[in-house]
């Protein structure tokens, strides 16, 4: 049992990471219309760059607070040079100009910091030493850092529902995601907006990847896996619905996690340990898309459609 | 008479060019199996194209579809049976069992979603090809022989099998350009541009979107096959997404109005990989930069280009120019 | 923003990304025509990456160690990342053979890239020397004359392990190991020699990093001692977190786990741990020393035995070579002189066994800490003399 919360727990913890990659993804979707392949290295770019200054500035925190800027001015680069180009272009166009974009920018990035896996630094506690565990149950110590993810998890969100939904910014970027025409009509600057939803997401990405390099390996192909699971988040909870994505990758984080760790337990009275091991992970992957196609069939705009009306 | 020549006019040049090239210095076995692949990708390529292009269908999981071609291959071998009678038939018969099952299902969706769901499906192909540890699973396995025709080892010999590619390929896009043309073709194309009034003229979209996409699953079963010949290697790897990714990528590149495109699309992918890997370590980083720019400048694929340069050159010179102004 | 600021952009970008690319042109050094041509394949990407970087940089110590030549003639390296894909390491081999016409080909970390790539290399007829991977698989039924090992068989070490641990009356034993071939010959190498119970069997896959489960599963099941065989960055972050959660007192049995290639990352949390080896740094014979001493002036960290035994193999083909006068065309001499096995090895004494795999010593190595602050592993006492693989007499080789 006290396996099932440590699973389930990390299973929270992915979804959390999964939520702030596509909600970046699903506003830029939403809003500009924009299928970003490339959002996956945004999420790289940050854990890279959250490694490499919190190695120089000797402090994981400090390295992973730094990462933002860059984040955001990567994102603002990538804009400028060639997304903004795509925006009024057809979907297959978008898909292959962002699938160079990641073959240029994961490239660099092997160029700049080799194959290898990055070292990184153990994020330090309060007191300043290692963060160490906190006992939830008797005898299970689960890692506070992941327990700071998953409060990450509970704040952002808010934070985002309340820019969405309750500022002017927010209500711009939901008109823009409805009819952009129309806002246009009325005198926004639709470009500075659209630059503004895809930076932000960008940094929300980055933010991801920084929070990740402790606990997964910071190579360069780090942003493939998620940017797919990112892409069933979205399809599942809704495209452009926030909501919809937090939903959505809770579940898939769950599922993928919790699968992963109990699939080959439980195959283990039917098998041996080695073909059990096998064929859970087999089906623990497959899971994620086989509920991700059972909730499509039944509900085909997923469970929070945005309701795009352009 | 001229107007379809022209239309197909670099799709043909390209294939006469590819028959032409053993004898032009891509004669030694290196090259030959590099343009073997190439022609391979491209007709499973060609078979995407149909649904993409002509239907309006973006698969995320046309990958599997090979896939399970080189498997059905991979499984014979292990059964020690390398008659390509018995083999190619299989293979071609499994991919398409595959899409029939898949498309069924796929095809009650669009959009997003239809796409989300070849990926799916895709994804599902791929793990349970992982998880049959008997023919390598994750490691992959090396065939023991290429298969026999009538217990004739002509596919061993690479000038021969490039021959036979080529043939296989121009059937495969002639055979898909006709389709396109045909009556079933418009009342797909039709239901790619307003599936509504498709309806409302009497024609259902649902059964020949499926028929088109069992037919590709076919021809996707059929390079698979083939790769598996080519490479003498299958791995679970060759059904993954961003394989089919790959392949979508060699549509598009190409330009998915026309078939053609994706053979032009697929060479150009294969070719460009091999002679830039050569020459740069870090060859993505030009790679790359050359596939945004082919989307910023050739918005009709590397098929329309031709029609570009002659625009940009009308647009260069300043006679022409005030002429047509 | 008007189309040709547009154009100017994107052409100031391409030139940069151009130079950028051609920066680093590959570096193979320029055909000199008689150069013998050695494809090295290793994983150079990924979480083993740093076994890759061990035992290329092994290989490139030993052919530095000889001049640059091999049996009197120069040689150039055309190094190979595999990826760990083995579709990626069957086409870059077979461009290698095919395109490049390689002579030889070395390396090989993981064993199922060696499976992936032994057919294409052996039925080309090209030689294949293995410097680290061995399963049982290629020592017996599927031998080869092409294939020759300079490492060991896979089961070897964990065997050693296993002896070791039966001969300090450890009762019973956690198991724990990744999910392949090499994971599996681990339990069975350990199992065969190792008599005692065995409290759990966990494969856990390959890509795995967190090991919290697994931890826990340990602490509860409370055994004398747990085996494990976890390379690379498994290893590192296994031996952390064993450490954090204080399992240290539960003697730490492992093959390949805690080496000089993870220990840079480990540090302190891995000493004192056991682990079974054919060589360790401190080995007391003049050719080691020597080699210890001038890897670590070149490449500034201690070798691990992926090192060593990828240096041996440089010697390895130096002398088989030198014994075909630099003839590398006659195969037939050259699979003679390969078995005749006479090179000097770091190890000491050594010769090759009927199936190409070599018959040495084996050692129980503890970690520790040099007096310059670097972690390496010393030798405790030897634990099988002059062992041969099991596997050997199913080898027809004919």
């Amino acid at each position: 049992m006290s396996m099932l919360l440590v699973q389930a727990l990390n299973g929270l913890q992915f979804g959390v990471l999964l939520f702030l990659v596509a909600a970046g993804l699903s506003l830029v979707f939403g809003v500009m219309d924009l299928i970003n392949l490339a959002h996956g290295v945004q999420y790289m770019l940050g854990a890279y760059v959250a490694a490499t200054l919190g190695v120089w500035t000797g402090s994981f925190w400090l390295g992973a607070l730094l990462s933002l800027p860059v984040a955001l001015l990567v994102g603002l680069a990538l804009e400028w040079l060639v997304f903004r180009h795509l925006y009024r272009r057809d979907h297959l166009s978008q898909v292959l100009a962002t699938f160079g974009v990641i073959l240029t920018v994961e490239e660099a990035t092997r160029a700049l910091w080799g194959s290898a896996p990055q070292t990184v630094l153990e994020p330090s506690g309060l007191t300043g030493g290692a963060m160490g565990g906190v006992e939830i149950i008797a005898g299970l110590i689960y890692p506070t850092y992941r327990l700071v993810i998953i409060g990450v998890g509970i704040v952002v969100p808010l934070l985002l529902w309340f820019l969405v939904e309750r500022t002017r910014a927010g209500m711009l970027v939901r008109a823009g995601a409805t009819h952009p025409a129309m806002v246009s009509a009325l005198g926004v600057d639709i470009r500075r907006l659209f630059t503004v939803v895809f930076a932000f997401g960008a940094m929300l990405a980055g933010f991801a990847g920084a929070l990740a390099s402790p606990i997964f390996p910071v190579a360069p192909g780090m942003g493939d896996t998620v940017l797919i699971l990112c892409f069933v988040v979205i399809v599942i909870g809704g495209v452009g619905s926030i909501r919809g994505a937090f939903i959505a990758a809770l579940l898939v984080g769950l599922l993928d996690t919790v699968g992963r760790a109990m699939l080959p337990d439980l195959l283990r009275l039917l098998l041996d340990p080695s073909s059990a091991r096998q064929t859970g992970a087999a089906l623990a992957s497959m899971l994620v898309y086989i509920v991700m196609a059972a909730i499509l069939f039944f509900r085909p705009a997923g469970l929070f459609p945005g309701g795009r009306s352009a | 008479m001229t107007a379809p020549l022209r239309k197909h006019g670099l799709a043909l040049v390209t294939l006469l060019a590819l028959a032409a090239a053993p004898f032009l210095g891509f004669g030694d076995g290196f090259a030959l199996s590099l343009l073997s692949r190439a022609m391979i990708l491209g007709m499973a390529a060609v078979s995407l194209s149909l649904l993409v292009g002509g239907a309006g269908l973006v698969s995320l999981g046309h990958a599997a579809t090979m896939g399970i071609g080189a498997y059905a291959v991979v499984a014979f071998d292990a059964a020690g049976v390398n008659e390509g009678l018995i083999v190619f038939p299989a293979a071609i018969a499994a991919a398409a069992a595959y899409a029939l099952v898949t498309g069924a299902v796929s095809l009650r969706t669009s959009g997003v979603h239809f796409i989300m769901i070849t990926l799916a499906f895709g994804q599902m192909a791929f793990f349970t090809t992982s998880s049959f540890s008997s023919l390598g699973g994750d490691d992959g396995y090396t065939l023991y022989a290429r298969t026999e025709w009538l217990g004739m080892r002509i596919m061993d010999n690479r000038l021969t099998f490039h021959f036979l590619c080529l043939g296989l390929l121009a059937l495969v896009w002639a055979g898909g350009s006709l389709l396109l043309g045909s009556r079933f073709g418009r009342v797909l194309r039709a239901a790619r541009e307003n599936p509504q009034r498709v309806l409302a003229v009497g024609f259902q979209p649902y059964p020949y979107r499926l028929v088109a996409y069992v037919m590709a699953g076919a021809v996707g079963g059929l390079s698979g096959a083939l790769l598996a010949n080519a490479t003498e290697f299958v791995s679970p790897a060759l059904l993954s997404w961003t394989r089919s990714g790959e392949l979508l990528f060699m549509v598009i590149l190409g330009g998915v109005g026309q078939l053609g495109g994706a053979i032009l699309g697929a060479l150009a992918i294969v070719l460009l990989e091999e002679t830039l890997s050569h020459l740069l370590v870090y060859w993505r980083l030009v790679f790359g930069p050359l596939l945004v720019l082919s989307v910023l400048f050739l918005p009709d694929g590397l098929i329309g280009a031709p029609l570009r340069l002659r625009a940009a050159f009308r647009f260069a010179s300043p006679k022409r120019r005030n002429a047509d102004a | 923003m008007n189309r040709r600021s547009f154009l100017t952009k994107t052409a100031a970008t391409a030139t940069v990304a151009a130079t950028g690319g051609f920066a680093f042109a590959p570096s193979v050094a320029q055909a000199q025509g008689q150069a013998v041509k050695v494809a090295f394949v290793g994983t150079l990407s990924g979480p083993g990456a740093a076994l890759g970087t061990h035992l290329r940089d092994g290989w490139l110590a030993g052919v530095k160690r000889l001049n640059n030549q091999l049996g009197g003639r120069a040689v150039e390296t055309l190094v190979i990342d595999d990826e760990l894909k083995p579709d990626v390491a069957v086409s870059k081999v077979r461009a290698a053979l095919e395109r490049d016409k390689v002579d030889f080909v070395v390396g090989v970390v993981f064993s199922n890239m060696l499976q992936a790539i032994v057919r294409p290399v052996t039925e080309s007829n090209t030689f294949l020397i293995t410097a680290n991977a061995g399963p049982s698989t290629l020592a017996g039924k599927g031998c080869s004359p092409f294939l020759f090992s300079s490492a060991y068989q896979n089961d070897q070490p964990h065997a050693t392990m296993g002896q070791a641990a039966q001969d300090l009356g450890y009762k019973r034993v956690f198991i724990l190991v990744p999910n392949y071939q090499a994971g599996k010959d681990a339990v069975a190498g350990f199992r065969s020699r190792y008599k005692g119970e065995v409290v759990d069997e966990i494969y856990v896959p390959l890509s795995q990093l967190d090991f919290s489960t697994e931890v826990t599963k340990i602490a509860a099941a409370k055994p004398d001692a747990i085996f494990t065989f976890m390379p690379g960055a498994l290893g590192v972050n296994l031996v952390r977190q064993y450490r954090q959660a204080g399992l240290a007192n539960i003697p730490f049995l492992s093959t390949f786990t805690v080496d000089e290639s993870t220990l840079p990352a480990q540090g302190e949390s891995a000493l004192d741990f056991y682990t079974a080896a054919t060589w360790a740094p401190n080995f007391d014979n003049p050719h080691s020393r020597r080699f210890v001493q001038e890897f670590e002036a070149a490449y500034g960290y201690v070798p691990s035995n992926f090192a060593a035994h990828a240096y041996d193999a440089a010697h390895m083909l130096d002398a088989a070579i030198r014994r075909t006068n630099g003839d590398v065309a006659d195969k037939a001499a050259l699979r003679t002189a390969l078995e005749a096995g006479d090179f000097p090895s770091v190890r000491g004494a050594l010769r090759l066994g009927p199936n190409h795999f070599p018959i040495q010593d084996f050692w129980l190595c503890k970690v520790a800490k040099r007096a310059d602050g670097k972690f390496q592993t010393e030798t405790v006492r030897k634990v099988l003399s002059a062992d041969a693989d099991g596997y050997a007499a199913a080898c027809k080789m004919g």
